[in-house]
């Protein structure tokens, strides 16, 4: 599905609307070591531009979108970023 | 937190119910986690430590100490909002128990029914990570202030008097203290009298909300907490002033040579209380 990309771990929140689609993503993406790639497949179509956008603004990679189906997608976001540590 | 230790599986329903807080850049899952594991106690479950403890049991704060001797009266209730009319007579610390308990299933309140002494402080405080003051008298601010200089607790300190409040973070061995800026109670014949002594209900959920923040910052040790600077609010010019506060190096409890070694039992004058 995701042509040459090594998926690491894959989150169907198929179902879920916005804001849990990148709550979720969020939640598995924070738990996966950086370089490691998250497959987030979704059917609620906003969430396929609020995702990898929301993704982006915490300084993730969002390395490709492909919509498999009539209503359905899926992101493929490889984590760039650790979340600062301040204590 | 390394890989390993980020063990904590949210529920479907922490999910939801924390969804607006993990959505926060600078909260995410990991902050809602060390949220859920903070210990905080309240002294005092009066007009700010009411507001103080509402928003650390909605935030998921999953230990929550309440220290307060006091029954609810109906005197209280223009401002102290853990408690309601059928409340009346009920001690405060389970009616605030109940209060932020059923708010939140995640949060475990821990009722201390005592008056704060230099002989029950230590034991009480010491299983907490940070201390609010929300006392109403001189006598427990300083020795809360003392005994948290000397555990090196995170202590937010806040008082309010008609239609002011303040409030200060204390992180002791970091910053100044509360005696930095007070060294010493005030006699008696300064403080006003119960009779003179007024507030505007909603003057405590100001402060206390704004506790309840730094609580949360420090718990989360995000943005820039009121370390040596006391906030000033006035609610009739509804201004904010920040006072900077130096560390004062002869502080009797916090200075480089500190003359008070031993908890003080100050003399209560006026308990306020009504």
């Amino acid at each position: 599905m995701g042509d040459d990309i090594k998926v690491d771990k894959t989150l169907d929140i198929k179902g879920q609307v916005c804001p849990y689609t990148f709550v979720r993503s969020k939640l598995a993406i924070e738990k996966m070591n950086l370089g490691e790639v998250l497959e987030i497949i979704l059917d609620h179509k906003p969430a396929v531009e609020n995702v990898p956008k929301s993704m982006e603004n915490e300084g993730q990679k969002v390395l490709k979108i492909n919509q498999t189906g009539e209503k359905e997608w899926h992101v493929f976001v490889r984590k760039d970023k650790e979340k600062k540590k301040n204590a | 937190m390394a890989k390993g230790e980020n063990v904590m599986e949210f529920s479907e329903d922490q999910i939801l119910r924390y969804s607006r807080h993990i959505l926060l850049p600078e909260v995410g899952g990991d902050g809602q986690e060390r949220i859920l594991n903070a210990k905080v106690v309240l002294v005092g479950a009066g007009g700010l430590g009411s507001p103080v403890g509402y928003y650390l049991a909605a935030a998921g704060v999953g230990t929550i100490g309440v220290i307060d001797n006091d029954r609810v009266e109906i005197s209280n209730l223009q401002r102290q909002i853990a408690h309601n009319t059928s409340r009346i007579g009920v001690d405060k610390a389970d009616s605030a128990k109940l209060t932020y308990e059923t708010l939140n299933h995640d949060v475990k309140v821990v009722t201390h029914k005592e008056r704060l002494t230099s002989k029950n402080i230590m034991q009480i405080i010491r299983d907490y990570d940070i201390v609010v003051d929300g006392s109403d008298n001189f006598p427990t601010r300083y020795l809360v202030n003392d005994a948290c200089v000397m555990l090196k607790k995170t202590l937010v300190s806040a008082a309010v008097f008609r239609f002011e409040g303040q409030v200060m973070t204390i992180f002791p061995g970091e910053g100044p203290c509360y005696r930095c800026l007070f060294e010493i109670p005030p006699p008696p014949g300064m403080v006003p009298s119960c009779q003179e002594a007024g507030i505007l209900g909603v003057v405590t959920g100001v402060i206390g909300t704004i506790q309840a923040t730094e609580v949360i910052k420090a718990i989360l040790a995000i943005g820039h907490p009121l370390k040596g600077s006391l906030l000033l609010w006035n609610a009739l010019d509804m201004s904010f002033r920040k006072v900077k506060v130096p560390r004062n190096r002869e502080c009797p409890v916090c200075g480089d040579h500190p003359t008070i070694k031993e908890l003080i039992d100050y003399e209560q004058f006026c308990s306020m209380s009504h």
